[in-house]
């Protein structure tokens, strides 16, 4: 009988140190779960004032007519959707917003690419020249269309220079065949400083002896740039085309500085679509379902470049 | 092993020069020519053909530029708004980047998605609601205005989380016996081994904020509280400035960047590019 009610007594005291340690697991678990709380708050709380609810009002106001000050007035349902497509400055905006893309992205790269190949040669002085490669890290997107701007001038700019070497008269931003070009010139020499320091920095990770050993199989120096930096590169090139990308996507100041969307809307890019529609025009609603659409091609674009060109992508 | 490849091959040496340095006029070509329109004179700017080369080092064209707008006060406001949301964003990216890389907690990879969702939201697709959001709070021309919308970073919880990872978790076991707090084992243990990681963040939002147009754009309407992107790009609205005004404005605000950037070039690259290659 002692042995019997002894293993009743133990084993109600294992049970109520199990429930107790389960317990002590949930207790834990609700002041770990409080402690991060307190740690995402701030951020999390900035999200939702500046992020998440506003797109969510973003949707909302895309299905409303708004009066001048951007007050709801009607529910309209997708009428500013349907008038997008009906109207020929969506589409124009759009296919401009890509050609720019074309125009820059790999523009941007490539130049780049050759750039940081020219600074890492090993000579004298090289640090200089890989200064000035960067130098447009430190000129913002304002200042650099106002000099381009100047550059592009009819009578002071860069046309009588180019008048001597035997090219006549561009007429760079007046023109609606040469203005988006003349643009997207001023953005690839912005982004090729910080491609250039990012591309360099990446050759500079790739080991010696890699090279030493190709050297010693006999490779040239074009193989061995075709067959080790290149590939070696690609997670770095992949980086950048996604960040120029949705960059270019983004472009505004050089528009607002430059051409105000013309002539005859052939710079009307996306976001200066949008910024015209709603700030001058007043036009709320409308405005909203084109940054919807906005954010829908950059989530498209984003999420096919990460599952289409990330897997050609070689990683250490 | 320079001079000896010099010796073996001066011709390519060179050559490589001579692309070099082509390479770098190129580059700086629209600054130099920046430069020599800031220093024109109002007749030079009139002749044609167009000179290349102004006759006299001028400085007037700054005092001009000067006088019609008040480009130390436009500079002083970026650089209040770019050092406000840095350190706004050190530290709401530490606190959460902390929780996310310590704490063991319920959801936490919901949460995490939660963050990293805000990287695929562009700006301009929430910009209608938020300008009408600031203006409602009356913060328009206000730093509050210019500044809290970008006080947390999907971007920079990111890139100090992964550093936070590879600091080893028995660090913390040991600080927790030794009855340090959650709190300060991040201040005093964590923050200073994350150093490189938080430099990159200091870097690249003080440049994107700098940098910034159509926010300030919006949101600023008084001329003492325009940042200098704004301001700069106004100028061109006086009709009666000629173009080597504007320039010599332009010239005006570079200098301190571009100084900036020659003196700290090493550590501004190595900030720059810590994050973005290894992480």
């Amino acid at each position: 009988m002692p042995q019997s009610q002894m293993q009743n007594i133990l084993s109600t005291n294992n049970q109520q140190k199990i429930s107790l340690r389960a317990k002590g697991k949930r207790k834990r678990a609700i002041k770990n779960f409080i402690e991060a709380m307190l740690y995402l708050s701030p951020a999390l709380i900035l999200f939702m004032a500046f992020v998440f609810i506003p797109l969510f009002r973003s949707f909302q106001i895309s299905a409303h007519i708004t009066d001048p000050i951007g007050r709801l007035a009607k529910f309209v349902g997708l009428l500013n959707y349907q008038r997008l497509f009906e109207t020929p400055n969506f589409a124009n905006s759009l296919k401009k917003t890509f050609l720019f893309i074309l125009y820059t992205v790999p523009t941007s790269i490539l130049v780049s690419l050759g750039l940081a190949v020219l600074g890492d040669l090993r000579l004298k002085g090289i640090s200089f020249f890989r200064m000035v490669f960067s130098v447009t890290i430190a000129i913002s997107g304002a200042t650099a269309s106002l000099m381009f701007k100047y550059i592009y001038h009819p009578t002071v700019g860069v046309n009588y220079l180019l008048s001597l070497v035997g090219i006549s008269n561009i007429p760079w931003l007046v023109s609606q065949q040469t203005a988006l070009m003349s643009v997207a010139l001023t953005t690839v020499w912005l982004q090729i400083g910080m491609n250039t320091v990012l591309i360099l920095a990446a050759m500079q990770t790739i080991p010696e002896e890699l090279y030493e050993s190709a050297m010693i199989d006999g490779a040239s120096g074009w193989r061995r740039f075709i067959h080790i930096t290149l590939p070696l590169l690609s997670s770095t090139f992949f980086f950048l085309l996604v960040v120029d990308m949705l960059a270019a996507f983004q472009t505004f100041t050089p528009i607002h500085i430059m051409t105000s969307g013309g002539p005859l809307e052939s710079t009307n890019l996306l976001v200066y679509s949008i910024y015209r529609e709603f700030y001058f025009n007043g036009k709320f609603g409308f405005a909203a379902a084109q940054s919807i659409m906005l954010f829908f091609i950059m989530l498209v674009l984003t999420s096919f470049q990460f599952v289409f060109v990330e897997r050609k992508v070689y990683y250490e | 092993m320079m001079s000896s490849n010099f010796r073996r091959r001066p011709l390519i040496t060179i050559g490589q020069y001579l692309i070099l340095i082509i390479a770098a006029l190129i580059i700086l070509f629209p600054i130099w020519s920046a430069f020599n329109i800031s220093m024109m004179s109002d007749t030079e700017m009139g002749s044609y053909p167009p000179l290349q080369f102004p006759s006299a080092i001028r400085l007037n064209n700054i005092r001009r530029a000067l006088t019609q707008a008040p480009l130390p006060r436009y500079l002083l406001n970026s650089i209040v708004q770019s050092t406000l949301v840095m350190f706004g964003q050190l530290v709401t990216a530490c606190l959460a980047a902390y929780a996310f890389a310590f704490i063991d907690f319920k959801w936490r990879d919901f949460f995490f998605l939660l963050f990293l969702s805000t990287m695929m939201i562009p700006w301009e697709a929430t910009i209608i609601p938020n300008y009408l959001f600031v203006r409602k709070l009356g913060w328009t021309d206000t730093f509050q205005g210019l500044a809290v919308p970008f006080m947390a970073t999907g971007f920079g919880t990111f890139l100090l989380r992964q550093f936070f990872l590879k600091i080893p978790y028995d660090l913390k076991d040991a600080a927790t016996i030794d009855g340090c707090g959650s709190f300060r084992f991040l201040i005093t243990i964590v923050l200073p081994l994350a150093r490189p990681a938080l430099g990159t963040l200091a870097v690249y939002s003080f440049l994107q904020t700098y940098n910034q147009y159509l926010w300030p754009l919006l949101v600023t309407n008084d001329p003492t509280m325009r940042t200098v992107q704004i301001g700069i790009a106004l100028l061109q609205d006086e009709e009666r400035l000629m173009i080597n005004i504007i320039m010599a404005g332009v010239i005006f605000i570079l200098i301190p960047t571009l100084s900036l950037f020659v003196v700290s070039n090493r550590q501004l690259i190595r900030g720059l590019t810590a994050g973005a290659v290894k992480g």
